[in-house]
């Protein structure tokens, strides 16, 4: 399996697939399908200082290739993720990545300093980019100065290294790549969900009680590759890819955009098994293509002009 | 255990205007023990539409290996789905959720199953275990319109049957209830599958008996990791907890769980 292993600031990985935050809970109900220690990483849910209901229903609607979300972050509050949901992970060998949400800074800072003290929680992945929580989050996702100053507030407090998961709901990606990556981030997670709405046919409303929510699936697919392979381009921090990922063959193409590791969100939901099935297919996929290690795909797109060793058409 | 499979279609019929009846053979029905569970069906091998379509289990048979579930062909992915013919593969995954509690009508005892439109097809099972069981059944099942009706023969085979149609085109004219309130009231349970509005005025009509409530949802993933299909709890309507349709229910306890 070492031909799947990567190392990033934090994490040791592996192999370089994990659920996406928001689509994998806390691993509880993916447990009942597979050993969660075969993930390299899992990004669980959403973390804010005190308990979240979230959104009233629906809170899903479909779309082509895709689904909208409205969930609101629900979560039962910082306690009872650490001392609950943290410890019941604590029974497996996999490193965790504790995705923090707020709606001020003190709130970021808060969670990050107590999550980030827990020992499975190798890493943390900073929320400033949820579409779906009016008083926050995305606030901070999509102002370069902000996003940059809540980067250095959580940089300061947090025990482990810190990603900062970017919203595509900005005219300029790589502007706010820049500013977190001058606040300190260690790496970037991206993208998290496309804002969007569907509306119904007959009452002529919004499906979603929200009214907007996230796109996410499929269909954000090539989204996430042209952001990824323009940020990766500018940055000099690694990024763990997502958006619509469903198969090994997804996995290589954010390599080639710039990603050194991957998450895999909505496709958890059509395929429980989806993870496992992807890790288990990369090496035969590594083999047809002719590298040794996934190492060797990240950034390929971009890289043409350097020599990639023991590439064999 | 959920299981993931893709099973073989054993038979695949129109029952009423866009009611399908589909069988489906395969390992994962020896993992069905409960009345009111659910099935994600994958309606298509590519991704539109995306998600799995929940639907109920209208009744299994564990040494045949087979399983039946009734639903109407109304979107892209139940119109996709009614076109899979016999001897074709679909994708399923269950069985999921809580089904009915059988075990809370005893021998002897006399039970109400209402069911409203497409919430009716979970009753079946239920109904044939309970007949089994020891337990007298009585069925109050509406529908729209005459031409919406089905399984009226399968249930009447089990118990006495009532049917409603709201156009009055059928059966008694009005709602589940118009039948209801007209019954001698010689039951102690209620199970009940149906639209909300339903379900709501059965819980308001009826709260002194034992009253089981089966819900319909949006759902994401069917598991329980997605949050999509969470609702309040009856104890604690404006706070925190919460209960998951597709994990904690479908089927609650009236009162249990905000309609």
């Amino acid at each position: 399996m070492s031909r799947l292993s990567v190392e990033l600031p934090g994490l040791h990985l592996k192999n370089p697939i994990m659920p996406a935050s928001g689509c994998f809970g806390f691993g509880r109900e993916y447990s009942q399908f597979f050993d969660l220690d075969v993930l390299g990483a899992i990004m669980i849910k959403a973390t804010t200082p005190e308990p979240r209901f979230g959104n009233p229903t629906p809170r899903v609607a479909e779309t082509s290739s895709g689904m909208l979300n409205a969930i609101g972050l629900q979560n039962p509050g910082l306690d009872k993720v650490i001392h609950g949901e943290l410890a019941w992970l604590g029974g497996y060998e996999v490193p965790i990545i504790a995705n923090v949400a707020g709606s001020q800074i003190a709130d970021y800072v808060k969670v990050a300093r107590e999550i980030s003290k827990v020992g499975n929680v190798k890493a943390l992945e900073l929320n400033i980019s949820c579409p779906n929580v009016k008083e926050g989050g995305i606030a901070f996702g999509t102002v370069p100065e902000v996003a940059k100053e809540v980067t250095k507030a959580v940089k300061e407090v947090s025990s482990v290294p810190v990603y900062v998961k970017l919203s595509p709901n900005v005219s300029d990606i790589v502007e706010m790549a820049k500013a977190v990556e001058q606040g300190g981030a260690d790496g970037l997670t991206m993208i998290n969900t496309l804002v969007g709405m569907r509306l119904d046919l007959k009452t002529g409303k919004p499906i979603l009680s929200n009214r907007t929510g996230g796109l996410s699936g499929p269909a954000i697919k090539p989204v996430a590759l042209r952001m990824i392979y323009e940020v990766s381009q500018q940055v000099s921090i690694p990024i763990i890819g997502m958006g619509g990922i469903a198969t090994a063959e997804d996995v290589i193409e954010f390599f080639y955009a710039g990603a050194s590791a991957v998450a895999v969100g909505t496709a958890n939901f059509v395929d429980p098994f989806v993870c496992p099935t992807i890790i288990d297919e990369l090496p035969k996929l590594l083999d047809e293509l002719g590298y040794d290690h996934i190492s060797q795909c990240t950034g390929r797109s971009w890289k043409q002009n350097e020599a990639v060793a023991n590439y064999r058409p | 255990m959920i299981k993931k499979e893709r099973m073989k279609v054993l038979t695949h019929k129109e029952l009423a205007p866009s009611i399908f009846e589909l069988t489906l053979q395969g390992e994962l029905v020896a993992e069905m023990y409960q009345p009111g569970q659910f099935v994600q069906v994958k309606t298509t091998e590519g991704t539109e539409p995306l998600l799995r379509r929940p639907i109920s289990i209208s009744s299994y048979d564990s040494n045949e290996k087979r399983f039946t579930m009734i639903y109407r062909a109304e979107g892209k992915g139940t119109t996709l789905l009614s076109q899979r013919k016999q001897a074709e593969a679909v994708d399923i995954l269950g069985p999921l959720g809580n089904g009915f509690p059988l075990h809370e009508a005893k021998e002897g005892e006399t039970v109400l199953l209402v069911g409203g439109g497409i919430g009716v097809p979970p009753l079946y099972q239920l109904s044939q275990m309970l007949v089994a069981n020891g337990v007298k059944v009585i069925h109050v099942l509406g529908f729209q319109t005459k031409s919406a009706i089905f399984y009226e023969k399968e249930f009447s085979e089990l118990g006495d049957t009532y049917i409603a149609t709201v156009d009055g085109s059928y059966g008694t004219a009005g709602f589940v209830t118009t039948v209801i309130d007209k019954l001698e009231q010689v039951f102690t349970t209620i199970y009940s599958c149906g639209p909300t509005p339903m379900l709501k005025a059965l819980e308001a009509g009826y709260r002194e008996k034992k009253l089981y409530l089966s819900l319909e949802e949006r759902m994401g993933c069917g598991i329980g990791a997605c949050f999509a299909c969470v609702c309040h709890t009856g104890d604690d309507p404006a706070g925190f907890s919460y209960k998951k349709v597709c994990s904690d229910g479908p089927v609650f306890r009236a009162g249990e769980v905000v309609l």
